[in-house]
């Protein structure tokens, strides 16, 4: 980690919300899996483990008004944007009280209040749609950014191309965050792309981009906060290449046959809380004694968390068809 | 006859358009070539200079990008409308339309509706062989989430857009390309839209009801005029709206006249008049007095050849010999 980042306010308050809520997403995660174990959750699950500083560092320098297009690997995103631990939990529970009703579960995470506008579940599919909020926004004049997250297994897609160029063609307020782990599902990058530098890319559609330390969460944020005042002032869409890491499988039901347990342990020396802990202890913004508390606070969040959703109702079956329409009666 | 003008269905779509862009500055316009060029079908001849570059927006040829991004517009509080060309183009955005404007809404719980209307032209008839002819209605029609309404008349297609656009989910307008030209009468004042809740009695008969949509109804009217005068009178029921069907005007006519015949551009297989004959025999098996026959398209990609052309799709006279067929005639 660097001494300083560019117009990150490193105040000992900003220092404990960023270990809070990466710990937080960690936390909530590990619980999640044992979830999973326990035939709470089902479905796909698809942790974020190792790339929590990714979503935490870009949320610091988005405002409440903006837009988030996500993708399936959206818990950390969702928890970073300020949807509650406790509904976020409900939706893998598949319950009524989830942020979506229990109709997406872990891939499909939705809150209209947070503008979170979901989980998207077909590689790049979200992209397009993240330039269509954006075109609302410079067409109706407001002074919004879409931040569009997805991972670098996108780069292959056809709709990645069609969205970076319609964005920059028309000058659009979209931020695209590529998460670069390195591997798509089991595909590492150098197997799947002719060049594997992806912010590359953006460039050849005359988008200014740059490439950040993902394992940085102030890395992160520095960048982002500089991408955002770009587009706020006007000049077009912004592309940030992170190259970040996944330490644990593409999902429940990956054997992790891909990769070497070896290159694994390397990125974890680097993990963001690895990382992050003891650079704040050195420079005096937090201490042990701190963490002790946040993982603590974190603890009791994600005890209630599960606890809600343990209580929580499920959605009556006679429900199974409402909202695939909107109802006669909200039509106006 | 006051009141009434005589204006084409190429017409009607764009004064569609002008009075929606008109009425809402949340609606605009999107597509290949919609602005400069004025509509590959001349649809949106003269509006890029009316309502400007904004809101008559030509796209690069990227159908799911600029659909995606109409859905993405609709869920950001605009009224987009999106044409892609052909429906043989929309199948690179079919990913856009069926799993996320179908899905959002329920997927969200409800929190999120998609207010686009996506335009596109369908069906054979112009020797444009087997990449600009096919009429893939159904496979929309098969999707929940999605409104399919395919004006049949100058008429409907006058009046359908604004009523579709009002609708908070997606509607896809299937404008068959034969109909581009054909004349009809329109109010000479508005307002214009339509009901599109409820298929239409385009002829009324009592010996078979002939079911059908799209570019295929000017066809069935024909057979059904042949058919008069051999005593035969047919209800025709113009369906409008092939998502959701109105199945209760369905049977309610074949409870009356007995017998069904069913006009579909689309293949037979799989089709729509597949499904229309699923629902009859559910709820209208007793009252049939013959087996349900379906005139549909031959199960062949469209040829170019207009003599092979003609031969695969649904005719005047296939659709009369179905009817006669259903009378044992």
């Amino acid at each position: 980690m660097k001494d300083t980042y560019d117009g990150v306010d490193l105040t000992a308050e900003h220092a404990r919300e960023l270990a809070h809520q990466m710990i937080l997403i960690r936390r909530f995660e590990e619980k999640c899996a044992e979830l999973y174990g326990a035939e709470k959750i089902r479905g796909f699950l698809h942790l974020y483990i190792g790339e929590e500083a990714n979503a935490v560092g870009v949320m610091q320098a988005l405002a409440p008004d903006d837009n988030i297009v996500a993708t399936y690997r959206e818990h950390g995103h969702a928890l970073a944007r300020g949807l509650p631990a406790s509904e976020v939990m409900a939706e893998m529970y598949g319950k009524a009280a989830g942020s979506s009703r229990g109709r997406g579960g872990s891939m499909h995470l939705c809150s209209a209040d947070h503008r979170f506008y979901g989980g998207f579940a077909i590689v790049a599919g979200g992209l397009p749609l993240a330039v269509g909020l954006a075109l609302a926004d410079k067409m109706r004049g407001e002074d919004r950014v879409t931040c569009c997250f997805f991972g670098e297994g996108a780069a292959a897609e056809g709709e990645f191309h069609e969205a970076l160029n319609l964005a920059a063609l028309w000058k659009l307020p979209v931020l695209f965050v590529c998460e670069n782990n390195g591997y798509a599902m089991g595909t590492a990058l150098e197997r799947s792309e002719s060049d594997t530098d992806i912010h590359r890319h953006a460039e050849s559609y005359a988008m200014e981009a740059s490439v950040v330390d993902g394992m940085d969460v102030l890395a992160v944020e520095e960048a982002t906060r500089r991408a955002v005042s770009k587009i706020r002032a006007g000049e077009g869409p912004y592309f940030l290449e992170n190259r970040t890491y996944r330490f644990r499988a593409h999902s429940m039901f990956d054997a992790e046959l891909y990769r070497a347990r070896e290159e694994v342990k390397e990125w974890e020396k680097r993990g963001p809380l690895v990382q992050f802990k003891p650079w704040t202890i050195e420079k005096a913004l937090l201490s042990a004694s701190d963490y002790e508390e946040i993982e603590g606070e974190v603890a009791g969040a994600v005890a209630d968390a599960v606890a809600f959703a343990e209580a929580a109702p499920w959605e009556p079956v006679e429900d199974l068809l409402k909202d695939v329409m909107t109802p006669a009666e909200a039509k106006s | 006859m006051s009141g009434v003008r005589r204006i084409t269905y190429r017409d009607a779509v764009r004064e569609a358009m002008r009075e929606a862009m008109q009425k809402d500055e949340r609606v605009f316009l999107m597509g290949e070539d919609v602005g400069r060029y004025g509509g590959a079908y001349a649809c949106s001849k003269g509006l890029l200079e009316e309502f400007g570059e904004e809101r008559i927006r030509d796209t690069p040829l990227s159908e799911s990008g600029f659909t995606g991004a109409g859905i993405g517009a609709a869920l950001g509080g605009m009224r987009p409308i999106v044409e892609v060309m052909t429906v043989n183009f929309s199948l690179l955005c079919l990913d856009q339309i069926v799993n996320n404007a179908a899905t959002l809404r329920h997927m969200s719980g409800g929190q999120f509706s998609v207010p686009v209307v996506i335009r596109m032209a369908t069906g054979a008839g112009r020797q444009l062989a087997a990449q600009h002819s096919h009429s893939l209605e159904n496979w929309y029609a098969h999707v929940p989430g999605l409104r399919v309404v395919a004006p049949a008349t100058v008429e409907d297609a006058r009046g359908m857009l604004w009523t579709a656009l009002q609708d908070p989910d997606p509607v896809i307008i299937f404008e068959h390309a034969v109909l581009y030209n054909e004349e009809g009468d329109v109010a000479a004042e508005g307002p214009w839209n339509v009901d599109i809740d409820r298929a239409a009695i385009r002829r009324e008969g009592d010996d078979a009801t002939i079911i059908t949509y799209g570019g295929s109804l000017q066809k069935t009217l024909k057979a059904a005029d042949a058919l008069a005068e051999e005593n035969i009178s047919c209800d025709v029921l113009d369906l409008r709206t092939l998502r959701p069907l109105d199945t209760e005007r369905i049977l309610a006519s074949v409870a009356k006249t007995h017998r069904a015949v069913i006009v579909d551009e689309g293949w037979r297989t799989g089709s729509l008049a597949g499904e229309i004959s699923a629902q009859i025999m559910e709820g209208a098996f007793f009252d049939l007095d013959a087996p349900v026959e379906r005139v549909c398209t031959a199960e062949t990609p469209i040829p170019y050849a207009r003599h092979m052309e003609l031969a695969a799709l649904p005719s005047v006279e296939g659709i009369a010999a179905a009817v006669r067929k259903t009378l044992r005639r």
